[in-house]
């Protein structure tokens, strides 16, 4: 017992706890700083969100060491019941759940609110990994492509309902693992192109976009004369681009919603609009901005406690770290993020087993995704989407969420030897 | 390892890219543009001066020329304003409704979160009335500031006026000012606008997204307290400026007096001068206009802009010339029949003196005298070399601070003409001598002062051979220290025994009953002088008297001139001679001089009715103003003569040719002669 005990947390890697417990102080001492009042200094709340933030830390902390005590196998064995459970969680949002800000996305639980999309992300994940771990299962093959793209599918479908667009397009993330199982790179570059064609098609009119496809396809043509086959599929392409392209047009001016169009065409540039929908990114930029190279130091933000950026302590907290502690703490936070990220995708493969990888893999994208997109629309070079910076904003279930997310992947880790 | 092992590193470097891609943007927003720190800075930081008190002028005495007096402006917020009752507001602040609107409109344009001012300059009586009400008014707020008061009503254009500052100055003086701050446009306000205004305090105050104050920034560490202006103790002696600008009432002209000793400016009087506290508050444009429009042009600084040959009273420089260079002594006589035969031309002047000395020849002041000794003075070095010897003649009268500014601390000085040779030159030709320029030799022709260097003369006679520089400052706060530029004295090479020589003609010229300038006569003090009357384009001679007094240990030096006054004898002398009475005795004898008493100068009336509605439009060019008036009045026959008054006064020079009763003076508002008659037993 106590040899196993010795070897559990030598196996442990702490390098990763100790960025986790790094990213999750900064989190804190930047809420801290929104709150601050110099009025009332004395008094240390537990109600206002520090102090609560501080509860999820500890409670967070507890969680993961519940999760490193438990069997190594028990993710592998229980993922389909966990994926089960967040569905049915999602389906119970729908039916149950709170509306908050238009988004059915919270369940109440006694004084607070659980969010079941932040955990269908590591039921997803646990799936995924156990389904591409069995036996026999190539990604160069349809069946198992389709398969995956149901379990990711699901959930994605259960939260556009709610409709919280933001947490469905953090499933997108889960293109990479399956990359990295084999999922062929052109469909990757397939997708890619499409959303590319997508933004694209926003800009310039379907005659220049038609003119100049055709010219690329012919081209291509051109090239490979002597391959009837290759002709043949770069013509069949040329032709989907192009229907593609009215298919677009329809979506994004019926299928979108009024403000998911603004969202767009206001990070494309194509609309200032100061006041609405840009606001937020404006004060967000101004308050990155006002930090210059060190910052204006620990809770001397103007922009940020002064309430011109909204919702600065969740998806916003970027812009008190941006604003307080300048480029330094930007580059700091986001180093930190970067090295995790390597660190994970390098300890993924060093597993011996795929599900742990897979799951690995996973975890790091979805990590990723967020830190991408939250930091990216804080500085405004992506759509304002509402996810959390992971770790760093304020909010019980994304910090659990991510905190069992990174400690399950440890745990796997820590009995990479134990599998065979 | 399998194969699909190296798309690890396509996902690791697509997450470095992206890292570097967010740094990219971050070093963009943060460091390489500062237009986001401005911006937030914008937002949540709001500037709250508040205005240091201006510094109060003094008079030499610590008599106060100039204080504050507390005002307040009516401050708008657009974006807070609820309705409210708009007609109350626009009655207390009298104003109508259009007006009203108008002023929301241009508040609202300038910022809707910023307050603006809506009403300037509200009195005392109109902010009480309005701060009952204030609690009905959301969006306005006062704020109190101050504006000048100037409790006796003198020295205007001594003291000059303040202005809202315009963009250039705000660029010129480096963004301390900022729009709608008032800065001293002229005279004293001007040249010590930097002592006088302080500094301003500045509170950096935080606002939230809701425009509400959140308290100072940064505990105040960037915060400035407020400096209140220095003191200026000024040269001025009240009690003369005051008496001056009453002898000068509704007459042109100017008074300057210095203390030799030091250079002080004791009299610093133009006239027609105005109120100053006509100038300042909600009146200023009205009352400016008012004054911008007067024929007789209160808005220059005579004593510094005043344009006027010297005339006579040039003979004493020219006398101590000639002693110095030896072309003269004081035996030296020249008979004057009457005229002076200058080459092939004869001049008259006015009065036959016979064989004439210096001392004489001052006291008289003889032009036959001093014609004689120009040309002597121009011819030393042989005919041949007049132009040579004339420009080393300029050079020495230039020491006596003619034909350049004086320097004296205050704004607009002009330097006036004393031409040099190559002058000449271009005037004549290379023939030209003495005779040609012999006008000069009398100070008239190509010669011209201003009143502060006629004084300034005075004073460096009075010193026995140098001046300190002519100063309107002698104090800063609470310390005496001055700009050491006017401690410094300025010799004019002369030797101190020819100034004897020279004072004892301009004693005789006050004192002898065969003086010119005995007008000026006083009790118990020798008063050294010398009177001008000056030949010009505008009309009646100008009126000039030079002097200084006591002649032992001098106190006051003094330039009168009144435009148009006539004889130098018949304004200037006795008006210099009451000022050197006030300044020295502090006290006036009421006594009488030529028949007339103080009240009566002060009374007279040498400006033709003020027509200021019918302006010419060639009046526009300051320039031209004084010529079209003396032509407009040359028309016109003298309303009244103060000849037939005369005859009851005694003159006190018996011997004097100068023919009283034809000396035509224009005495609108004089009493009947009747009057002071009795007044006299």
């Amino acid at each position: 017992m106590q040899q196993q005990s010795n070897r559990f947390f030598f196996n442990v890697d702490w390098v990763t706890i100790l960025i986790y417990l790094a990213l999750c102080i900064i989190g804190w001492v930047n809420i801290y700083s929104a709150d601050y009042n110099p009025d009332k200094v004395a008094e240390f709340s537990f109600a206002a969100d520090y102090g609560k933030q501080l509860i999820f830390i500890i409670t967070g902390l507890i969680l993961g060491l519940t999760i490193l005590l438990l069997d190594g196998k028990f993710f592998s064995v229980f993922a389909p019941i966990i994926y089960g459970g967040t569905m049915v969680l999602l389906v119970a949002v729908l039916l149950v759940g709170k509306n908050i800000g238009g988004n059915q996305a919270w369940i109440q639980i006694g004084s607070f609110s659980l969010q079941p999309s932040e955990f269908a992300k590591f039921g997803t994940a646990l799936l995924l990994a156990r389904y591409i771990s069995t036996f026999n299962v190539k990604l160069n093959s349809l069946r198992p492509v389709l398969i995956c793209a149901a379990i990711i599918i699901l959930p994605m479908f259960l939260i556009m309902l709610q409709p919280d667009a933001g947490s469905t397009l953090v499933f997108l993330s889960f293109m990479f693992p399956l990359y990295r199982e084999g999922l062929p790179g052109s469909l990757l570059l397939m997708f890619w192109g499409m959303v590319l064609l997508f933004i694209v098609n926003l800009f310039f009119s379907p005659l220049v976009l038609i003119s100049s496809i055709l010219l690329l396809g012919g081209l291509f043509i051109y090239n490979n004369k002597k391959k009837q086959q290759k002709m043949i599929t770069i013509g069949l392409i040329t032709l989907a681009a192009i229907a593609y392209l009215f298919v677009a047009k329809f979506i994004f001016n019926n299928v979108l919603l009024k403000h998911q169009r603004d969202r767009i065409e206001l990070i494309l540039g194509m609309k200032t609009d100061r006041k609405g929908v840009g606001y937020n990114v404006i004060q967000s930029k101004t308050a990155i901005g006002a930090g210059q190279f060190v910052g204006r130091g620990f809770r001397q933000g103007t922009q940020t406690k002064l309430d011109y950026v909204p919702a600065k302590k969740t998806d916003f907290i970027f812009s008190i770290l941006g604003e307080e502690w300048g480029f330094i703490g930007c580059s700091v936070v986001l180093g930190l993020y970067v090295f995790l990220l390597l660190r994970v995708i390098n300890m993924a493969e060093r597993q011996r087993s795929a599900f742990s990888r897979v799951y690995g893999y996973s975890m790091a994208c979805i990590i990723f995704f967020h830190v991408f997109i939250n930091i990216g629309m804080a500085i405004g070079i992506v759509p304002v989407i509402g996810i959390p910076l992971p770790l760093i904003s304020y909010g019980g279930t994304s910090l659990w969420s991510f905190t069992i997310l990174i400690f399950i992947f440890l745990k796997l880790d820590s009995n990479r030897m134990g599998f065979i | 390892m399998d194969q699909l092992f190296n798309r690890k590193y396509i996902i690791q470097g697509l997450i470095v890219l992206i890292a570097l891609i967010l740094l990219g943007k971050l070093f963009y927003i943060q460091i390489a543009s500062d237009k986001y720190f401005i911006n937030a800075n914008n937002n949540a930081l709001r500037k709250i001066y508040i205005y240091p008190a201006r510094g109060v002028i003094l008079d030499r005495n610590h008599k106060i020329l100039a204080q504050n007096q507390p005002t307040y402006d009516l401050l708008v917020t657009p974006n807070q304003v609820k309705p409210f009752d708009t007609l109350s507001l626009c009655q207390i602040i009298g104003i109508d409704m259009v007006e009203f609107r108008k002023k929301l409109h241009k508040a609202t344009v300038q910022s809707r979160s910023q307050a603006s001012i809506f009403q300037k300059l509200l009195s005392v009586e109109t902010y009480a009335a309005l701060q009952e009400k204030m609690y009905n008014y959301q969006g306005f707020y006062v704020q109190k500031r101050t504006i000048r008061y100037y409790p006796d009503s003198i020295a205007g254009q001594f003291l000059g006026y303040m202005q809202e500052v315009t963009p250039r100055e705000i660029e010129k003086y480096g963004g301390y000012y900022r729009l709608q701050d008032y800065i001293g446009r002229a005279g004293i306000e001007k040249s010590y606008e930097e002592i006088l205004r302080g500094n301003k305090g500045v509170t950096y105050m935080l606002y939230n997204a809701k425009n509400v104050a959140q308290g100072s920034y940064a505990n105040g560490k960037l915060d400035s307290m407020a400096k209140s202006g220095e003191q200026l103790i000024s040269t001025i002696d009240s009690r003369i400026q005051k008496l001056g600008e009453q002898l000068l009432a509704n007459k042109v002209g100017s008074v300057v007096a210095i203390e030799p000793s030091t250079g002080e400016v004791l009299a610093f009087v133009s006239s027609p001068g105005y109120d100053p506290n006509k100038l300042v508050g909600s009146n200023f444009s009205k009352n400016y206009k008012e004054i911008w429009a007067n024929p007789y042009h209160p808005l220059i600084v005579r004593p510094i802009q005043g344009n006027y040959s010297p005339g006579s009273a040039f003979k004493p420089l020219d006398a101590l010339i000639a002693l110095s260079e030896g072309v003269v002594d004081v035996n030296t006589t020249f008979n004057c029949p009457g005229y002076y035969i200058a080459g092939n031309r004869r001049v008259k002047c006015e009065h036959v003196d016979g064989n004439i000395s210096l001392r004489r020849g001052l006291a008289r002041s003889c032009n036959t005298y001093f014609w004689n000794i120009f040309q002597r003075l121009i011819t030393k070095n042989g005919y041949k070399n007049q132009r040579t010897t004339y420009e080393d003649w300029q050079n020495k009268v230039r020491k006596f601070g003619i034909g350049d500014t004086l320097g004296l601390d205050f704004p607009g000085e002009k330097a006036y003409k004393l031409f040099r040779k190559a002058d000449y030159d271009r005037m004549h030709g290379k023939y030209w001598g003495y005779s040609t320029i012999l006008s000069v030799g009398i100070g008239q022709g190509e010669i011209s002062t201003t009143p502060l260097q006629m004084a300034n003369i005075m004073a460096i006679i009075a010193n026995r051979g140098y001046y300190i520089k002519p100063h309107i400052v002698k104090g800063i706060g609470n310390s005496n220290k001055i700009d050491p530029k006017y401690t410094v004295k300025h010799s004019v090479g002369i030797d101190g025994r020819y100034f004897e020589q020279v004072i004892d003609g301009m004693e005789d010229a006050v004192n002898q009953s065969w003086g010119t300038a005995t007008e000026s006569r006083l009790q118990n003090i020798i008063m050294c002088g010398k009177t001008g009357t000056v030949q010009n384009n505008r009309g009646k001679n100008h009126s000039v008297f030079i002097g200084f007094a006591p002649r032992v240990n001098p106190k006051i030096a003094i330039a009168v001139i009144i435009e148009n006054g006539g004889y130098g004898g018949t304004y200037a002398a006795p008006i210099a001679s009451y000022l050197t009475e006030k300044y020295l005795t502090d006290s006036l004898s009421g006594r009488y001089i030529n028949g007339a008493s103080i009240k009566q100068y002060m009374d007279d009336n040498l400006l033709p009715a003020l027509k200021t509605a019918e302006r010419p439009a060639k009046l526009k060019n300051k320039a031209d103003s004084l010529k079209a008036d003396s032509v407009k009045s040359k028309g016109k026959t003298p309303p009244a003569n103060r000849a037939t008054s005369t005859a009851n006064r005694q003159s006190p020079n018996a011997i004097r040719q100068t023919p009283i009763a034809n000396r035509p003076t224009p005495t609108a508002n004089r009493q009947p002669p009747a009057a002071h008659a009795t007044a006299k037993q």
